[in-house]
């Protein structure tokens, strides 16, 4: 059970107000017409699968209803970061020396 | 019976308060203050169960949550029966009535019993898997005699009788563990002003304080318990948990609680109060301060009754007044032992003898051993237990100084109880909850707490600080330190102090050795409750198992519902000696929740029953209950399934509310559908993204229906959304789909187009919904409105127009799901219940028939209109559909789903796609899910075209209808295909439109 | 009222509007209607009070908090200040709570809704909603000593005095559903909650109120003053 950090909300809230939505930091290609399948089938179905920091989304689904990232350590379950959309981490694979 | 090992004096019994329980069919009395343990104990009872895989006559061995035998079945009903119970942990009350779960047929005699005294050499590990398992049908028969011979306890067969009730708790620092180290803990943080929760499994705080002869300060240790607490219940913002075992810790340190409410009261829990409660606590920091368990050592026959863990033993005398028994021995690797046989002699009983397995040993203890005139019988071991049912002797032998082998010959001390200690393991359980790997500590001669990613401390024994000053300090600093962490600054409180006697060095000595080798030597067990002994551990290492975790699963060594709290660091010992390896170097073991066994009426709390999960009711449901609807579960919604008249079957009202809709007009309770309000000047922008159609030219006052896909090109969702001002829309989803759709235009709002000025509210239960459908909706609704122009060219079929119906405020939009004429009126909920009366009281006379799901699924069916996530599983995109007139290809952004459904799968030819079936036999209604084949008698595997996704039989057509997918269907209009049932029939099926009344759509358009 | 004129569609924003309570003498079902509201046999000493608040207006605002046009708009238009995240504004008749960064929940007498937002838009420009949900939520009432047990019995949200004070504001879950909850008082809160689930999140507040004497309907005078001293041995833990 996760205690998750809303930054609308700035609130420390239970894990069951949330719902998680996948890897964080995929932008819908910009021309999609103009995508190979084989671009498109990546940006529909292919995702990391990281040991160790992960960015994803979560919504506050029972709270605020706003979509925002987590930073979370795939092996510790800890979370490092929320932030919202439009940021960027500041916990990154490249810069957590446990990982 | 009388309480024969009863002292009398001394204890925290009442001895006024007699108390008269029942176990094993007999009837006993303790006094209060009594475990169900203690009292047998004080009632001489020896045997307590039969173990699991030999038989064997089981007795106590511990006083704590340790206890591996004395687990019982509890309960005076059926509907009040608890396994599991461990009986160290259960106060005794009048009227309990509690059975050993292990023993059938018996525990005097048992078919287990005589079978493995004949056959034990043949009971290996790995035994049941080696033969039972063949063959494999006969599993099932002989897993119920096995589970019933070992013992495992059963759940009530009736309904529980209790409730049981879960609280969410939080709290600055959660202490787990009310002994010296976590009241010392305690007392820091309070006074700091944190929240504190202090949380204690035993049916009163202190631990190890209550059973000691200690004094703190001068004054016996009980009474600072006493004052410590009486200062702990004096704040507000601490919350004392006696008899609550914290069972679990989590991510983020969220802990469970489970605590035992009324166990200690009756059998069944006072009316309104839930018998236990499970809290759920989200801690900011947590201190574990849970102790240590005494480890017993490993000798031959260690499990006949009358062997025990010496600390057992000082709690038995000095907490609860029972002795239990006449003429100890004593075996220790260390001093602190010496104490049991101190506190034996104290009352009034015999030391036969404290045998120490270290040779060069002296010091304070050994001296008061000599002072006290107690035979010392050095570098010496018990190597094996002498009796049956108890016992009578112990074999005692010279070892070596390294306790690997016995070097002298053995002799018989007579005596009726073995104490034995070989240390303490850290109950570091919770530690290992969240995934924290614990370490080995050559000093502590056990496993420590390892690395944590949690906000937590350790203090006292589980950090392995063993003496009881030590406890105090190290609990009032740690105290004081997660009150600090957690934001409130504090010092650690100044804690009493004891007179302390310094330790000879403990040895590290696990198992006895034995004269002849551990395979040969009476039996010399590891784990009680499964029944594992050293001998199979040896053997698991010698057939290649060398990761602890596969021996222990090989041997089922720490599967018992104990988790091998007293056995596992001896078996992980056996196994490391076995191999050559040190402890460490074998691995590690890893405990996990929960650390003792939880009722399933407390993890369920509340959430049964009437209450299991909520039950949405539309503003017309007090309607619909009186006239006798049957209803269905969609999502979390009740909705009318039918409305049956008396006598009526499900098929013959089916059949009249079909009937009367296309004959007349029917009435529908489309409340549940999902209605978000679309607000913004970007509205309309947004729609054209999201649905697959156009939207950039919707008049104000019209509606229009749209699909909806993932980005894989596949339908999910669809629905009506109307325009209600140039930058204002309502749209409707599916009833199960409402929730997951509002969450899923809000991810491409926010996560992909937050530019867009758009905003998206529900408004699902706002508005009452009500369907008029059928050639007399016109009249029936002219009747109660006057200020909508109701002329067909007037209102048009997709259109919506606001006024007044039955006087109250509405938006009618007139579409259509039966293919009927009809209208949806919307008016707020709160005058739905009037609206919907007014129009039966005006209907009457179109005999209005109230239908439910079922017909709205028929008539729509009749139409061919598909229902998202019926038709559609996820796999199918809106050609499949063969509704293409719902994509507008040439849209100026790349709507959701446009890219998907151009991938090379989705335009291929020979996709499933969705088709009607005619049945040659009308009467046949096909079973959904049926799956289309060519030619039934191909030889397997058939080739399959695909499946029915409806079925139907429709009273108006006379026939049976089913919509289906098949591969190319659409191409082989008029062709035939067969469906091979499950009950060996083929049903033969035309393909054909899905379309199978009003081709033109004639109906609609009146 | 009288001033009101009813137009379908608002003509700045293009968004329809409409007065949606009947003039006509049509009786209203609030979401608990149904329920049997009043103890028969209210205990003696109850330690929690039960009751709905029907029919009130329930208008859902969205917008922008950092735009000055906006805030300002909203307090001309129903005299509270704009609250900040999770708290609320109150005034005799209406109450402003915080929902979201761009949501907020006003509140007030149930025949206000069309006047109050005819007024709002009078008043707000630009980007904005108003969205009427009187019909799709309904007030629960939580008062008594106890109520913050029921909550803790029903909520995973904490409650407590340090972490809950009066005038804050917190969407939540509660049981296997979901509540705006308000604390109105030293005891007493009030819920948030929506039609369809109302039945359920009633019947489950009764029985979780069961062990503490469970009074439906509003606290007397003299009750309410009794609560001001919330000490009750509780009869299990003692």
């Amino acid at each position: 059970m996760f205690y998750i950090y809303c930054p609308y909300c700035g609130e420390h809230r239970e894990e069951e107000e949330f719902h998680p939505k996948g890897q964080a930091h995929l932008a819908r290609p910009e021309n999609p017409d103009e995508c190979t399948d084989e671009e498109w089938g990546n940006y529909l179905y292919f995702r990391d699968n990281p040991r160790g920091i992960h960015h994803e989304i979560w919504v506050h689904a029972i709270g605020c209803r706003k979509f925002f990232n987590v930073t979370r350590d795939t092996q510790t379950y800890e979370i490092k970061e929320s932030y919202r959309m439009g940021a960027t981490p500041e916990v990154t694979h490249a810069n957590d020396p446990l990982s | 019976m009388t309480q024969t090992n009863r002292l009398n004096t001394g204890g925290r019994i009442d001895r006024s308060q007699p108390v008269t329980f029942q176990f094993n069919g007999q009837s006993y009395q303790g006094y209060r203050g009594d475990t169900l343990a203690s009292a047998l104990l004080a009632n001489g009872v020896d045997v307590v169960g039969r173990s699991f895989k030999y038989s064997r006559p089981r007795g106590i061995v511990a006083a704590g949550a340790e206890e591996p035998n004395a687990v019982f079945q509890l309960g005076a009903t059926e509907a009040t029966q608890v396994p599991n119970v461990r009986a160290t942990q259960q106060d005794i009350f009048d009227g309990l009535v509690a059975q050993p779960t292990s023993g059938w047929p018996n525990l005097n005699f048992d078919f287990m019993g005589t079978f493995s005294k004949v056959f034990g050499r043949m009971l290996p590990p790995g035994f049941y898997y080696k033969t039972f398992m063949f063959p494999q049908a006969a599993w099932e028969t002989y897993e119920k005699y096995i589970r019933k011979a070992a013992g495992l306890g059963r759940s009530p067969r009736v309904k529980d009788a209790d409730t049981y009730d879960h609280m969410n708790q939080h709290t600055d620092v959660l202490i787990v563990g009310a002994g010296p180290t976590g009241l010392a803990a305690a007392l820091s943080a309070a006074r700091a002003g944190a929240r504190v929760i202090l949380a204690d499994e035993q049916a009163e705080m202190g631990g190890s304080l209550l059973a000691t002869r200690d004094q703190l300060d001068g004054q016996a240790a009980a009474d600072w318990v006493k004052a410590t607490l009486d200062e702990l219940a004096g704040y507000d913002h601490v919350q004392l948990l006696p008899r609550s075992t914290v069972n679990g810790y989590h991510d983020h340190n969220f802990l469970t609680i489970h605590q035992r409410r009324t166990d200690h009261l009756a059998d069944k829990a006072p009316d309104n109060i839930s018998r236990q409660r499970l809290h759920r606590v989200r801690a900011k920091w947590v201190l574990l301060a849970t102790g240590a368990h005494e480890r017993p050592l490993v000798y031959g026959n260690n499990d006949v009754p009358g062997c025990m863990v010496a600390s057992a033993v000082s709690t038995y005398i000095n907490q609860y007044a029972v002795a239990p028994g006449r003429r100890l021995v004593l075996m220790t690797s260390n001093d602190y032992a010496y104490r049991t046989a101190f506190d034996w002699q104290d009352a009034g009983r015999e030391v036969v003898a404290i045998v120490d397995s270290r040779h060069d040993v002296s010091g304070r203890y050994q001296e008061e051993a000599r002072r006290r005139g107690i035979k010392l019988l050095l570098g010496q071991g018990v190597i094996e237990a002498r009796g049956n049912k108890r016992v009578d002797g112990a074999v005692v032998a010279q070892l070596d100084p390294t306790g690997d082998k016995v070097v002298g010959g053995g002799r018989v001390l007579d005596c009726d109880t073995i104490a034995t200690s070989g240390g303490w393991s850290p109950a570091l359980h919770l530690s290992c909850h969240t995934g924290s790997r614990p370490v080995w500590d050559d000093e502590v001669i056990g496993f420590v707490p390892g690395k944590t990613v949690q906000q937590q401390l350790v203090a006292g024994a589980v950090a392995g600080t063993f003496t009881l000053n030590e406890c105090l300090k190290e609990g009032a600093q740690k105290g004081a330190e997660a009150a600090a962490l957690a934001g409130f600054p504090s010092q650690a409180v100044k804690t009493p102090s004891t007179e302390h006697w310094p330790e000879a060095k403990p040895m590290a000595l696990f198992c006895v050795p034995h004269k002849k080798r551990n395979s040969r030597a009476p039996k010399q067990f590891v784990d009680f409750q499964t029944d594992v002994t050293a001998a199979a551990i040896e053997l698991a290492t010698r057939e290649g198992f060398e990761s602890i975790e596969h021996v222990k699963r090989y041997t089922a060594m720490g599967f018992g519902t104990d988790q091998g709290k007293l056995g596992n660091i001896n078996g992980m010992a056996i196994a490391a000696k076995s191999m050559n390896k040190t402890i460490p170097e074998t691995g590690t073991t890893i405990f996990r929740p929960n650390y003792t066994p939880v009722t399933f009426g407390a993890i369920a709390g509340r959430h049964c029953r009437d209450l299991f999960d909520p039950m949405r009711y539309s503003a017309m449901h007090e309607w619909h209950v009186k006239q006798g609807a049957e209803f269905e579960d969609v999502g979390q919604w009740k909705r009318p399934w039918y409305f049956p008249k008396p006598g009526e079957t499900m098929q013959q009202a089916l059949d009249r509310e079909c009937l009367a809709t296309r004959e007349s007009v029917g009435i529908l309770d489309a409340s549940t559908l999902g209605k978000i309000d679309i607000q913004g000047k970007d509205a309309r922008e947004f729609l054209g993204r999201v649905y697959t159609n156009a939207w950039a030219k919707l008049p104000v006052g019209k509606c229009r229906y749209g699909l909806m896909c993932h980005e894989d090109g596949m339908v999910f969702d669809d629905g009506v959304t109307s325009c209600m001002g140039e930058n204002h829309f309502v749209m409707t989803t599916t009833t199960g789909g409402a929730a997951g759709v509002l969450e899923w235009l809000e991810f491409y709002h926010q996560t992909e187009w937050p530019e867009m000025e758009v905003y998206m509210n529900t408004v699902t239960d706002h508005w009452a919904t009500m369907t008029i459908a059928g050639p007399n909706a016109r009249k029936l609704l002219s009747e109660l409105t006057d200020d909508i122009n109701l002329d067909r060219d007037s209102f048009k079929f997709m259109d919506w127009r606001q006024g007044t119906v039955a006087g109250v405020p509405a938006r009618v939009f007139r579409i259509s799901f039966t293919g009927e004429l009809s209208y949806e009126i919307n008016v707020q909920a709160n005058y739905g219940l009037h609206v919907w009366e007014k129009l039966f009281e005006h209907g009457a006379k179109y005999n209005l028939t109230p239908y439910g799901t079922e017909t709205m699924h028929i008539l729509r069916a009749e139409k061919g209109f598909i229902i998202a996530g019926q038709d559609t599983d996820g796999s199918v995109h809106p050609y499949d559909l063969g509704m293409s007139w719902a994509v507008k290809e040439d849209k100026p952004y790349s709507f959701i789903g446009k890219r998907g459904m151009k991938r090379e799968d989705c335009v291929r030819d020979y996709r499933k796609q969705l088709v009607g079936l005619k049945t040659k036999d009308p009467s046949i209604v096909l079973p959904e899910g049926a799956q289309a084949v060519d030619d039934p008698n191909h030889p397997i595997p058939v080739p399959m075209l695909g499946h029915i996704t409806s079925s139907y039989y429709s009273a108006n057509l006379g026939r049976s209808i089913a919509l289906g997918v098949v591969k190319g269907g659409h191409d082989r209009m008029g062709e035939t295909v067969y469906y091979p049932l499950t009950d060996g029939r083929v049903v033969e099926a035309e393909i054909c439109s899905t379309i199978f009344l009003d081709p033109k759509g004639e109906r609609q358009n009146v | 009222m009288s001033e009101v004129i009813n137009k379908t569609v608002d003509e700045a924003t293009q968004v329809a509007i409409m007065d949606q309570c009947p003039t006509a003498d049509v009786p209203a079902r609030s979401p608990l209607a149904h329920q049997d509201q009043s103890s028969k046999v209210a205990p003696q000493n109850p330690g929690v009070f039960l009751w709905e608040d029907a029919l009130k207006t329930h208008l859902v605002l969205r917008g922008d908090a950092n735009n000055a046009d906006f805030r300002q708009g909203i307090e001309a238009a129903t005299g509270l200040d704009l609250p900040e995240a999770l708290q609320s504004t109150q005034s005799d008749d209406w109450a402003l709570g915080w929902i979201a960064p761009d949501e907020w929940l006003l509140t007030g007498p149930g025949d206000q809704a069309f006047a109050m937002e005819t007024t709002l838009r009078k008043h707000l420009s630009g980007h904005y909603a108003v969205i009427n949900v009187s019909g799709g939520q309904t007030l629960v009432r939580l008062a008594g000593p106890e109520a913050r047990s029921v909550l803790m019995k029903s909520c995973p949200y904490d409650v407590h005095d340090r972490n809950f004070p009066i005038g804050k504001i917190v969407n939540t879950v509660l049981a296997k559903s979901q509540a705006t909850i308000r604390r109105l008082g030293e005891n007493d809160w009030e819920l948030v909650v929506r039609r369809s689930f109302a039945d359920y999140i009633w019947r489950w507040l009764m029985d979780a109120s069961g062990e503490y004497g469970l009074h439906l309907g509003q606290p007397d005078a003299a009750t309410a003053a009794r609560q001001s001293n919330p000490s009750r041995a509780n009869p299990v833990e003692g």
